[in-house]
């Protein structure tokens, strides 16, 4: 019997482990992914302000703050219920847009486009960003850079922050872009929306243009049925800011919809003994495990998902590529995990068309943020799609606002028990009789990639790897093998 | 590259975002590994504790380290790679003060446990589950890490040689801190790198807040919609701006919102909070004979452990909520 | 027996004078209070109140002059307005908002002296000490 280790990240910054236990034949008898991380946002928020939240939650990711601003901005609108008007609306769009975009690109290039562009079976060294560089030329690289930086800039400027952003206020927000920066916004949007256009080409050329890589994407460890949880619009349609929440089971039917409050009906969290976050499932059909298919109360969140609970995209040349996904996949709800990537360049089309639409709208303008009518508060819940899935903020406050109960459901959590599911799929494919096959690292490694878990945000930062060491050990505990992507 | 020094990231209860602000410096992380070996950065590269543990007592010449300490594991880790650096740096407001996850001091681990695993409204847990440092399956052991009772900034764990402010810290503080460390012109130790002056007094409003500020009146920032060319005490929203280091830019002033002191205290300020509360009894003008007026405005100020500490509570002289 | 500790900041120029009066005329008060002598209620930072909290006061008691009678005008406007601040904050953080405590007292009050020191022990023997913090683990 052996005691397998794998530590992405490794083990000592305490930001998420594998360990894998065999039975007595050798086999898998169950693997966990462990997160011991817990900060307690939710408690120490009561006591506070409402409207300090959107200062105070972005903390709780520095890759995501964008999307825990705008959640709790809001949840400050439903809970003094108040509508911003529309150039407010407009500009906290364009704002998620352009973080939406630059999150999912960062992604893309740096830490799950090399498996595919680089290739998944070349040599380690070379799958970076640097290794990118090499296939896809330095002028493209440098295009990269400077679009991400030109729309961090612009978004520092709106915002105050890219890093935890300050600007929203319930009803609206705090201050009207500038002239100019609106301006750039545009010339911005454009190049950004080049620059979408060019990676899904790059994708086509690169990743859909090559069988292995189809075959890859719809082999067998990165199969898995769930159901799937995300925002639409009124018709449908993915959205980023703004919707109604769609279920949709296992065989894609809707089986859920909710806004506000409802969500309560439909999602509940499990705890486990034996990692610090908790496990989302629906609520209606009930813990079932970490288990798949017909009858599991498992859904996962994220562009696969938001794709597979749609009908379709909100932008023109986001909408072909989402029916060239779902004709090359042949499926809806599409289960391949790998197909998280194909999803994910859609979105960053649709943001970078939304950007575009939003910027020229002369309605951002308009000197009209902020509506003042506020309500005396009570409680108001806020959800966004942030870009690794459906985010809640719900707040319950004093007559004065002051936050007696805050709960939140992040993002990363909901694909929790997927990602269990898969690390455990993986193993069992790769571990037999206690041999080892090498392959798990990498396969391990690209499920995690293609769920841009939160625990990893920051390996988005050069060189961009995702170090995974695997230990195994006898029964004694004695270490007889080592094994590193490195 | 032999003679090149070598410096270590690491990151205790960080968010990631200080981990960005070091990405965010663009290029200019490529003059620093010019000048530089970074040997160890559990984020972007495998070195384990034992690489560490191996090297010669200050092998590094420095260390940056981000979020504040809450668990064995990362006091464990700090205070090896004390014994291993020449120089800490204490990287972001979370290191350097205890930052916003700090706030968690005003309550107690088992009130936090219970109220996320067990009250909280989502969450169904009949049969009392909570997480544990360590569990059986299988005969096997799973361990989870012991956290502290509260957040601790790092130099209540280990001495720190410097502090690089902000949450999280600007591309140019990053950037000087590097190049003062590379060039050698590293101020006094226990500097914190960013001037020793209020935010006000670089503050772009400055010149719209008469030369002796009193107010009649507080407001919160949700309550009206501010002049966003107009100091925002003037307009009776609190702003840390007197009781705060400068050096970010005045980066959410331009935003249109109040400051909420990101950057810490002065020299000599043994607690930014204190010192804010202090400032705020000065601009305050009303009488002994106006009391109950006073304390009707002082409605507007319903937190003052949660903003006159939002980033600063553990490393203030009042650190935690007293508990039995 | 518990024995609170009380840590009082007197102005100078009114109650310290009190006190001074107090014990001259050997009025008897409560040994649990050590007197730190200042020039004006107002320039009692309240650093200087927190800080005597975390070195193991059980109370803190601030003496001024009465409004008005301030040696530099309105530095007890501003320790009020301290005080009122310091009232709210100090329950949030967990110590009960009884600890401290500010009196006007004239330069001729020495009984008011005794009898708020007194008070104010008795006041605290009834509430227990002063909560620890929690040590590093
Ligand atoms: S200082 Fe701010 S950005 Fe840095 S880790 Fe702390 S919360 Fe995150
Ligand atoms: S109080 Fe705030 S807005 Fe006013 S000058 Fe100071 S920093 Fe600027
Ligand atoms: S204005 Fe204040 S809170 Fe904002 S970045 Fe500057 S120091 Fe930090
Ligand atoms: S001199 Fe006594 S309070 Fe000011």
């Amino acid at each position: 019997m052996e005691r397998i280790s794998i530590n992405p990240i490794t083990r000592l910054e305490g930001h998420g482990e594998i360990e894998i236990f065999l039975d007595e034949a050798g086999n898998v008898s169950r693997a966990y992914l462990q997160i011991p991380e817990l900060r307690g946002f939710e408690k120490f928020a009561q006591g506070r302000p409402a409207e300090e939240m959107p200062r105070i939650t972005p903390r709780i990711c520095g890759v995501c703050p964008t999307a825990h601003h705008m959640a709790s901005v809001k949840c400050l609108d439903a809970l003094f219920q108040v509508q911003p008007p529309p150039a407010a609306k407009k500009i906290r769009e364009l704002f998620y847009n352009m973080f939406m975009f630059e999150d999912h690109l960062l992604h893309f290039y740096y830490l799950g486009g090399p498996d595919f562009i680089v290739g998944p079976t070349a040599p380690k060294a070379e799958r970076n960003i640097l290794g990118v560089i090499g296939k896809v030329g330095l002028e493209i690289a440098k295009d990269l850079i400077a679009t991400r930086r030109a729309v961090r800039e612009l978004m520092t400027e709106i915002g105050g922050k890219v890093i935890h952003p300050v600007f929203g206020l319930p009803g609206g927000i705090s201050k009207s872009p500038k002239k100019d920066t609106l301006e750039k916004l545009k010339t911005v949007a454009r190049k950004a929306l080049d620059f979408a256009r060019f990676t899904l080409k790059a994708f086509h050329e690169i990743v859909l243009a090559n069988p292995r890589y189809l075959e890859l994407i719809t082999s067998q460890p990165y199969y898995l049925k769930t159901n799937y949880m995300g925002l639409v619009d009124e018709k449908n349609r993915v959205s980023f800011y703004d919707g109604e929440v769609r279920i949709v089971g296992v065989d894609g039917k809707e089986i859920g919809r909710f806004s506000g409050i409802d969500y309560l009906n439909h999602i509940a969290e499990h705890v486990e003994p034996w990692t610090y976050i908790k496990f989302p499932y629906l609520k209606k059909i009930g813990w079932k495990g970490f288990v798949d298919g017909d009858g599991t109360s498992i859904y996962r969140v994220a562009p696969l998902a938001r794709l597979n609970v749609s009908d379709g995209m909100k932008t023109p040349e986001a909408q072909e590529e989402y029916e060239r996904f779902y004709e090359t996949l042949g499926e809806k709800p599409v289960h391949h995990t790998l197909a998280y990537h194909w999803a994910r360049v859609i979105e960053v089309l649709q943001s970078a068309e939304r950007m575009v639409e939003l910027s020229s709208d002369p309605e951002i303008g308009s000197p009209e943020i902020r509506n003042l009518d506020l309500k005396t508060p009570r409680e108001g819940v806020g959800i966004v799609e942030a870009p690794r899935g459906t985010l809640i903020h719900h707040y319950k406050t004093d007559e004065k606002g002051i936050i007696q109960e805050a709960n939140l459901i992040v993002a990363t959590v909901a694909n929790g028990a997927s990602m269990n599911i898969n690390i455990d799929r993986v193993a069992r494919a790769t571990i037999k009789e206690g041999k080892v096959d090498e392959g798990i690292l990498n396969l391990v490694e690209m499920a995690f990639r293609a769920y841009d878990p939160c625990f990893a945000c920051a390996t988005h930062s050069l060189p961009g790897g995702f170090p995974i060491k695997i230990k195994v050990f006898d029964k004694s505990g004695q270490k007889v093998k080592e094994l590193s992507n490195l | 590259m032999p003679d090149k020094p070598w410096v270590a990231f690491y990151w205790c209860a960080s968010c990631g975002g200080c981990e960005e602000a070091v990405v965010d410096i663009g290029e200019k992380i490529l003059e620093v590994v010019q000048a530089v070996n970074i040997g160890f950065w559990p984020v972007a590269m495998d070195f384990k504790r034992e690489d560490v543990e191996k090297k010669p007592e200050g092998f590094f010449v420095a260390s940056f380290i981000n979020g504040g300490v809450r668990t064995s594991e990362q006091e464990d880790m700090v205070k090896l790679l004390r014994r291993k650096s020449k120089l800490i740096f204490a990287f972001g407001s979370c290191s350097h003060l205890g930052g916003i996850p700090g706030l968690a001091n005003l309550y107690s681990r088992n009130e936090i446990l219970n109220y996320v695993y067990k009250e909280s409204p989502s969450t169904d847990n009949s049969q009392n589950i909570f997480p544990l440092t360590s569990f059986e399956d299988n005969g096997y052991a799973l361990h989870l890490p012991e956290f502290y009772d509260r957040v601790y900034s790092l130099d209540q764990v280990i001495p720190v040689d410097y502090y690089i402010p902000g949450c999280a810290p600007p591309p140019d503080i990053v950037t000087g801190a590097l190049e003062a460390l590379i060039e050698g012109n590293l101020p006094e130790k226990g500097s914190v790198l960013s001037p020793n002056k209020a935010l006000c007094s670089t503050c772009p409003l400055n010149e719209t807040k008469p030369e002796k500020l009193l107010i009649r009146q507080l407001k919160r920032p949700h309550e009206v919609q501010a002049d966003p060319d107009k100091c925002f005490l003037t307009q009776g929203l609190l702003c840390m701006g007197p009781a705060t280091r400068t050096g970010c830019g005045e980066r959410c002033i331009k935003a249109g919102m109040p400051c909420r002191g990101c950057f810490g205290p002065l020299d000599n300020v043994l607690d930014q909070g204190l010192s804010m509360l202090s400032a705020l009894a000065s601009i305050l003008d009303f009488s002994p004979e106006e009391l109950s007026k006073l304390e009707e405005t002082l409605e507007a100020c319903p937190d003052p452990a949660g903003t006159l500490y939002r980033f600063s509570l553990p490393a203030s002289i009042v650190k935690e909520k007293r508990r039995k | 027996m518990y024995e609170p500790k009380i840590i009082a900041f007197f102005c100078n120029w009114c109650t310290y004078t009190a006190a001074d009066l107090a014990g001259v005329s050997r009025m008897q008060y409560a040994p649990n209070v050590r007197i730190v002598r200042v020039m004006c209620s107002g320039r009692v930072d309240p650093e200087l109140v927190i800080k005597a909290f975390d070195l193991g006061a059980d109370g803190v008691l601030i003496g001024g002059c009465h409004p008005g009678d301030c040696h530099y005008q309105n530095g007890n406007h501003k320790t009020l307005r301290r005080y009122l601040l310091l009232k709210k904050l100090l329950p949030q953080v967990g110590i009960e908002p009884e600890r401290l405590r500010l009196e006007w007292i004239s330069a001729s009050e020495g009984e008011k002296v005794r009898r708020v020191c007194n008070e104010f022990t008795e006041e605290l023997k009834k509430m227990g000490p002063l909560k620890k913090e929690v040590k590093n683990a």
